[in-house]
């Protein structure tokens, strides 16, 4: 199988065109895609859901499902063609050679069996491997892949390990064949960033160490950055620009990468020095394209030929190919805001840091009680997801609250809002107690607080129209007369730049961002003081999520409104808000100023956090903290700093035993810690930029 | 992928959903074979009066308990009554009793489903426990023992059904009021202080409606074997009111001699059945398909 030369790719696409058949007809999912993966190479495909990123994946491994078909081009593994080969000669020329790691690995692996039985089964089955030398390699491998106890873990099932270990399984099981060419999609996008960047360190040394060709496909700029030396840019379903990562990103040629790149905050952006440019308008189906160039419609820099004929993918630079006419021209110009947009850009508000705070929580305990297991003893048993959280929020301020998952940050803002009944503390929201549940609050108190939530897909009611939506809370809470209520509707989907067209539509027509768009409107519509947003723009594309983190600063600065702002994307919580609290397992560890958390003096916890952030920027240089193990369980915290057990700078049993103090740095900035603050103030910056 | 085509055409998918949907069906061929087969018995209910030669209750002296003849296509019965016009107005009985029967199953069920989901607690406790209470019972002994109880009557016929209907509807309401509880829109609607009964009925009904209306096909079906059930028990409508259950349970002593007698009104509850599940079927798959 080695017989080729190693100037021989592994993995040679050439023009590939994927058509899907549905009941319109032929839907051209993937055209004119082309790109190789050389050997020990990691490969990046870039691009905006729906632009026919995995459906190039699954075209390679033949799994387009029944309304599927590779209508043209051709793909070429190790030198041998794929395209037009029947089942069985494709199970001849492929073999066990081309490996495939999906997104949830919960999918990939069966619950039912033993870790270590569908390891093995894999080798015994495909290799003839007798059970006993299945068994080594299998464990052989778990140790590759820095599964700690690897023996343990092969006895267990999927469920008892974490997320992050099962993607850690999944990618030993794909290594065991020696697969020449390794798809990932998406492998990391599931989890949280401290355990996405182990597993993304550990995808970098296996494409060192087993010298396999990587086809990675990500979403994300950042992840795609860190473990990729090739990038390839797609878009509705053409490959518009490719070349090596640093190239991508410092100096990308096409109109359409250079707007992806705009419009990302980067670590260290905020909103008063800098703009998110969203790129205009939105992807265009693929039943339904543009007959010149796909992005023209979408283009600053459109011009009259790019309409007419299609740009091929053309070499610009040596290893550069770019899919425009006018790239050489575009890459000498400096990009200017065009008008239209810079009309909408968003000035953010004048926050003033001395307002008077209008949330006050101190000490807040919210703990779930869950039923013991054990039949005779009846111990309570309490999670505890919020456990002694004392926070401010000031009038006008956007606070950010940033944690893993599981870390307490939803449960506070449901105790907030009244969702959960918290079990202790003091809530003062302008002099008002919100410590009573939703159902026993008064109208008054219901209506200066509202949310808006993570999921586009199920914060609509799908039954009711637009107009609907966003009328109910105008009725309800009685913003306007009833007589005005439909001219205020058309005021606020104006806000949320949405025309009048929307007002009949139901939630199934809008697409994600638009979505999103409505359950702000209706957020917003009853005038609350204090908007809780709930990982706003998470499952949005990057493009649609600069548009709407623009909107969100617009209402902010037009109604003054205070936001509370729960997201785990470090980027955007940096450029959003003015106020960051950064929380661990129930407690608050680090909270102050948004640009004193992403600088020294930082909690241990935070300068982790800081360090496993995906940045969309080759330069740029991060320390390497990765923390071991998971979060503890809530349940049965650690005593003493709950950080304790996974933080590098633990300094002695003190960690252990007794709770942190909180040390002062001045302008509210407080660090939960029991290294001394000047020890703090001499840790050097996480993340540094090479220019 | 569909998500991104659904978008292309608001204008015709809002038409198809004023239309309620229901004209995913036309895709379906078993879902047309069971329209077909309904709205024929459906047109035969309408224009009985017109299509029946005789009046469903006039009997001829002459001719009792005879096969097919050229004066009564499919013979009579043994009181001499045409068996063509009795089966033509007994269709109307069935179509106004079954579906009538199911909503109110639907309603009562749709009701405490509602509840018990969306409380969940020690209510939904004591509802669905109540409701297993009743299902534990065999179907056709808690009809004798209602009936019995009620007497026979139209409107106990009715009463029946919804009773023993009303635990199945209310289970599936619940598990569906128990996944649609937990999206994001209903928490919206709960920091907006909704009333629990706005939020049932409101927020959570309308999109539970499409499994319920599949359902509610499905249980017609049923009811109309139940009604012909309990007409065959003699606990159905009372005589001389043209009822295929009691058809069939007449015509059954004369079996050997006129065997047809029995076939015709089993035909017409089997196809009227058949063709209800057939739609219900259809309508499921074309609905699901795209989701």
């Amino acid at each position: 199988m080695d017989d080729h030369r190693p100037s021989t790719p592994i993995l040679d696409v050439r023009e590939l065109a994927i058509s899907y058949k549905t009941r319109r007809g032929q839907v051209p999912a993937v055209r004119d895609v082309t790109f190789d993966i050389l050997r020990g190479e990691a490969h990046g495909i870039v691009g905006e859901s729906g632009c026919g990123k995995s459906t190039v994946a699954f075209g390679i491994v033949s799994f387009l499902g029944r309304n599927g078909r590779i209508v043209g081009g051709r793909i070429l593994f190790q030198g041998q063609e794929l395209v037009g080969r029947s089942e069985e000669e494709l199970r001849r020329i492929r073999g066990d050679r081309i490996a495939m790691v999906y997104q949830d690995p919960m999918q990939a692996l069966n619950p039912s069996m033993r870790l270590g039985d569908q390891m093995t089964e894999v080798l015994t089955t495909h290799r003839g491997l007798k059970l006993e030398a299945a068994r080594e390699r299998c464990l052989e491998m778990l140790d590759r892949v820095y599964m700690p106890d690897p023996a343990n873990v092969m006895q267990r099932y999927p469920h008892q390990i974490s997320g992050g270990q099962q993607q850690r399984v999944v990618i030993a099981i794909a290594l065991l064949n020696d697969p020449a060419l390794l798809i990932m999609d998406e492998p990391t996008t599931a989890l949280d960033v401290t355990v996405e960047a182990a597993v993304l360190d550990l995808i970098a040394e296996l494409q060192r160490t087993f010298d396999t060709a990587i086809m990675y496909i990500s979403h994300n700029l950042g992840v795609v950055a860190r473990v990729s030396s090739k990038v390839g840019v797609m878009y509705a379903g053409e490959m518009v620009e490719r070349a090596v990562v640093e190239r991508i990103f410092i100096r990308p040629f096409h109109p359409y990468t250079q707007g992806l790149i705009r419009c990302v905050p980067r670590l260290g952006m905020d909103k008063r020095s800098s703009h998110l440019y969203p790129i205009r308008g939105r992807v265009p189906s693929p039943s339904n394209l543009p007959p010149g160039c796909i992005f023209e419609p979408r283009c600053d820099y459109a011009r009259a030929d790019c309409s007419q004929k299609k740009p091929p993918l053309r070499e610009i630079e040596p290893g550069h190919w770019v899919r425009c006419f006018h790239a050489e021209e575009i890459a000498q110009t400096e990009w200017q805001v065009p008008a239209d947009l810079a009309e909408q850009l968003a000035r953010p508000a004048g926050y003033d840091p001395n307002a008077e705070p209008i949330l006050r929580i101190t000490g807040a305990r919210t703990y779930y009680r869950v039923p013991s297991k054990k039949l005779l003893t009846r111990k309570k048993l309490y999670v505890k997801a919020v456990d002694d959280v004392s926070l401010e929020v000031r009038k006008g301020q956007a606070l950010g609250i940033v944690g893993e998952s599981g870390c307490g940050k939803s449960t506070l803002v449901k105790t907030i809002i009244g969702m959960e009944k918290p079990t202790g503390g003091q809530f003062d929201f302008m002099g008002m107690d919100v410590s009573v549940p939703v159902s026993k609050r008064d109208l008054a108190l219901i209506r200066e607080l509202q949310m808006v939530f993570q999921n586009p897909d199920s914060t609509l009611n799908p039954s009711f129209t637009v107009a609907n939506q966003i009328a109910r809370p105008l009725i309800r809470f009685k913003t306007v007369p009833r007589d005005q209520v439909e001219s205020q509707v058309l005021r606020l989907l104006q806000m949320m730049k949405l025309d009048e067209r929307y007002l009949d539509r139901l939630p199934r027509q809008l697409s994600g961002g638009e979505k999103q768009r409505v359950g702000i409107a209706r957020a917003i519509a009853g005038q609350p003081e204090l908007v809780l947003c709930d990982e706003p723009v998470s499952a949005l594309d990057v493009s649609v999520q600069a548009a709407v983190l623009n909107l969100l600063m617009e209402i902010q600065a037009e109604l003054g409104s205070t936001m509370i702002f729960i997201a785990h994307d470090l980027s955007v919580v940096r450029f959003f808000c003015d106020h960051i609290a950064v929380m661990y397992l129930g407690q608050i560890a680090e909270v102050g100023p948004a640009e004193a958390i992403y600088a020294p003096p930082y909690h241990p916890y935070t300068e982790a956090l800081l360090s496993a952030v995906p940045i969309p920027d080759p330069r740029a240089e991060q320390k390497h903290i990765r923390l071991s193990g998971t979060v503890p369980s809530a349940l049965n915290p650690p005593t003493g700093c709950r950080f304790n057990t996974r933080c590098p700078r633990k300094i002695g049993t003190i960690c252990e035993t007794e709770v942190p103090p909180w040390r002062e740095e001045g302008h509210g900035h407080r660090i939960f810690c029991h290294l001394p603050l000047d020890v703090l103030c001499k840790m050097d910056a996480v993340v540094t930029v090479n220019q | 992928m569909a998500g991104q085509l659904s978008l292309e055409t608001p204008k015709t998918k809002r038409t198809k959903k004023t239309l309620g949907g229901l004209l995913v069906i036309r895709d379906s061929r078993v879902g047309m074979v069971g329209l077909t087969l309904v709205t024929f018995w459906v047109l035969v209910a309408i224009f009985a009066p017109l299509i029946a030669p005789y009046s469903p209750l006039a009997q001829d002296s002459s001719a009792i308990n005879q096969g097919p003849s050229a004066q009564y296509p499919l013979g009579t019965d043994t009181m001499g009554r045409d068996v063509l016009s009795r089966l033509v107005h007994g269709s109307r009985t069935i179509l106004l009793l079954a579906p009538l029967s199911v909503i109110c199953a639907v309603i009562v069920g749709a009701f405490l489903g509602l509840v018990g989901g969306y409380f969940g607690g020690i209510v939904d406790e004591v509802v669905m426990r109540l409701l297993d209470a009743i299902m534990a019972f065999p179907t056709i002994l808690l009809y004798l023992i209602i009936i019995s109880a009620i007497g026979p009557s139209a409107l106990n016929v009715v009463i029946a059904i919804t009773f023993v209907g009303a635990p199945g509807v209310a289970r599936l309401v619940r598990s569906l009021t128990l996944d649609i509880r937990t999206r994001d829109y209903i928490r919206a609607a709960e920091t907006r202080g909704e009333h629990p009964f706005f939020i049932m009925f409101r927020e959570i009904l309308p999109n539970a409606r499409g499994p319920i209306i599949i359902d509610s096909m499905l249980r017609v079906g049923y009811a109309i074997f139940s009604i012909g059930t309990l007409g065959f028990l003699g606990l159905g409508l009372p005589p001389p009111t043209p009822d295929w259950g009691g058809m069939i349970s007449e015509a059954r002593k004369y079996i050997w001699t006129n065997p047809l007698g029995v076939l015709w009104p089993a035909l017409a509850i089997s196809s009227l059945v058949v063709g209800l599940n057939l739609f219900a079927d259809g309508l499921r798959e074309e609905s699901t398909r795209y989701q």
